[in-house]
């Protein structure tokens, strides 16, 4: 499989404050690539690297096997999408418009919608299930389904690598599955790559092909759930007590927090 | 509702025309009506005076009255449209050239240009461009990052600049011994009255190229909407864009100032109620911010010159007996 990202010693800094300490690491074509790591470890920062939001200081990122110089920014935004965390604080257009919006790096100036760009915005709301909400506006919607709303602006870009900060965070349990869920759609139906910095180590497991722990800008370990996700690593990068064992649903690792009142003494 | 690209320019083109229709009935009250006559019918047969037939009425309605209204059109989509970057740059509904204090610090500029004796073009133009641009400046450094996107740093920081910039412009009069202390106070209330012709067609020569620009980045400015990063992600050039609107509309809200001193809340008004009335999409509120804007500081400008008894007050006056309230509701609402 070819890369659809390759990392070769990145590293950034705020000032003199290391972020991101000489990363090296590849993402496959196709794959559900997904970031975990404590607070601070720098998991934001790598994923606005890679999306050029934030510009390298030292190393490289190559997209699709080219360098990521070497892409315009409106080339990139036709290869790449990205969902950051949090929603939009402007003016709230309708979902219809908004999802429009994501046409924009292959359209011209003005962003006149042609039919094409009208059909991939009806295709790319029924594929995030927000159809029935094209005419609301952006702010009358709950959590949930605005981030759906956002991942469908973002197909209609037709990424090939979609990138994603935290997108189930602050959504309740229905909602984060049905993010999931749709990301899985979307990798498996139209062989999108997606890079996902998540929390959530047990989602990270479930639906991860292969996940890269960080800690303090440098990688822990890489690889499928079952290689990273174990209780020694687990314990000592995040520093609680942990335990870890299979899934109910298969093969997969589960991890569970330990409170201090069920510790022995 | 159908979006598609006709849809979309029929929409713009519908949208533009009734408000060029008000724009036109507006111009046309604001030549007709004024202190000779007094009826409506009277006032609309003042525009069929000829040379020949009221060589008094014409030269009033066509040498006083035409440039004041051109002035006041111009004058009034210049300030709406600059509200409207304003307030999609910095994603804030309270923006505005007059609050945030680019309009105070224009003033300063223009009152040093005076006082330097410079004509009002270019001379005073530049020197209030500068002045613009200064505390453009100043208030971009006092809020930076992410507490640009808060109102209530963006107000304090805005009103602080204001009171600064009130306080140099005071010390500029003061030390300043002489006979136009009137008029330079006047002017500073937001006058339309000084205007000739010429020169208002100069200045209208000016911001045309201006208002293209703003066209060409309305839909940059409907993607800066979703924040600064989806837009980098698709595609827009954030700095390049914010640099250049912010230079242009720096330079056309000082090219006014130059000319009609400080006229507040017009981009505070015209924009919020369209976008009431449109929507968010910045391809519509552009050209409908111009002829809305024009339009309103034209009826602002009758109101200023036919309400007092005797003589005339300046428009600013009128537009901030409007504005100011509906800048306290505004605020009142975001805070909910």
């Amino acid at each position: 499989m070819k890369p659809a990202f390759a990392v070769n010693n990145l590293s950034y800094a705020y000032g003199s404050q290391f972020v991101l300490r000489d990363l090296s690491f590849s993402v496959s074509q196709g794959e559900m690539f997904i970031v975990i790591g404590p607070n601070g470890a720098g998991k934001t920062t790598l994923i606005k690297l890679m999306i050029g939001i934030a510009k390298i200081q030292s190393g490289q990122i190559e997209i699709l096997q080219s360098p990521l110089e070497d892409y315009s920014q409106k080339r990139l935004a036709q290869v790449s999408a990205y969902v950051p965390q949090g929603l939009p604080v402007g003016f709230p257009f309708t979902v219809e418009e908004t999802v429009l919006l994501g046409r924009a790096p292959h359209q011209k100036v003005l962003g006149l919608a042609s039919q094409n760009d009208l059909e991939m915005a009806q295709q790319a709301m029924t594929f995030t299930e927000v159809s029935h909400l094209a005419r609301r506006k952006l702010d009358q919607l709950s959590g949930g389904e605005q981030q759906r709303v956002l991942i469908a602006r973002a197909l209609c870009q037709q990424p090939q690598v979609i990138l994603l900060d935290e997108p189930t965070a602050s959504l309740d349990l229905s909602h984060q599955i049905r993010i999931m869920d749709l990301m899985e759609k979307l990798k498996i139906e139209k062989g999108v790559t997606v890079v996902m910095v998540s929390h959530d180590v047990n989602l990270a497991a479930m639906y991860g092909d292969q996940l890269l722990l960080l800690k303090a800008g440098e990688i822990v370990r890489m690889g499928p759930p079952h290689a990273v996700l174990n209780f020694e690593t687990l314990e000592e990068t995040y520093n609680c007590k942990l335990l870890v064992d299979n899934s109910p649903l298969g093969n997969l690792p589960r991890v569970t927090l330990v409170p201090r009142k069920f510790l022995k003494p | 509702m159908n979006l598609n690209l006709e849809h979309n320019i029929t929409r713009l083109l519908w949208i533009s025309l009734i408000l060029l229709g008000v724009l036109l009935i507006a111009f046309i009250l604001g030549l007709s009506i004024g202190p000779t006559q007094s009826g409506l019918r009277s006032a609309l047969s003042a525009l069929f005076a000829t040379r020949e037939s009221d060589p008094v009425l014409y030269s009033i309605v066509w040498r006083i009255r035409l440039p004041r209204v051109l002035l006041a059109t111009i004058v009034g989509a210049t300030l709406s449209l600059g509200g409207l970057v304003f307030q999609a740059l910095l994603r804030n509904p309270l923006a505005e050239p007059f609050i945030l204090g680019v309009s105070g610090g224009s003033a300063i500029g223009a009152i040093i240009g005076i006082l330097l004796g410079l004509s009002r073009f270019p001379g005073i133009c530049f020197t209030s461009f500068l002045g613009s641009l200064g505390t453009l400046a100043l208030i971009l450094i006092m809020s930076t990052g992410k507490s640009i996107l808060r109102k209530d740093a963006l107000l304090l920081s805005g009103v602080m600049v204001n009171a600064f910039c009130s306080a140099i412009i005071m010390f500029l009069i003061s030390i300043t011994q002489d006979a136009r202390l009137h008029n330079i106070i006047f002017w500073l209330m937001g006058d339309l009255s000084a205007s000739d012709l010429p020169q208002v067609v100069i200045l209208g020569a000016i911001l045309i190229p201006c208002f293209a620009i703003v066209f060409v980045f309305s839909h940059a400015m409907n993607l800066l909407m979703m924040g600064k990063d989806m837009a980098l992600t698709m595609g827009i050039n954030i700095k390049a864009v914010t640099l250049i609107l912010l230079v242009v509309t720096s330079f056309m809200v000082s090219a006014t100032v130059s000319f009609s001193g400080l006229v507040g809340f017009v981009g505070l008004v015209i924009p919020h109620l369209l976008r009431l009335v449109l929507g968010p999409d910045h391809r519509l509120l552009v050209p409908a911010s111009l002829f809305g804007g024009g339009a309103y500081l034209v009826l602002c400008d009758l109101l200023a010159r036919t309400l007092p008894q005797q003589g005339e007050m300046p428009a600013g006056v009128i537009t901030a007996l409007i504005g100011a309230p509906l800048f306290i509701i505004l605020l009142k609402k975001s805070r909910k």
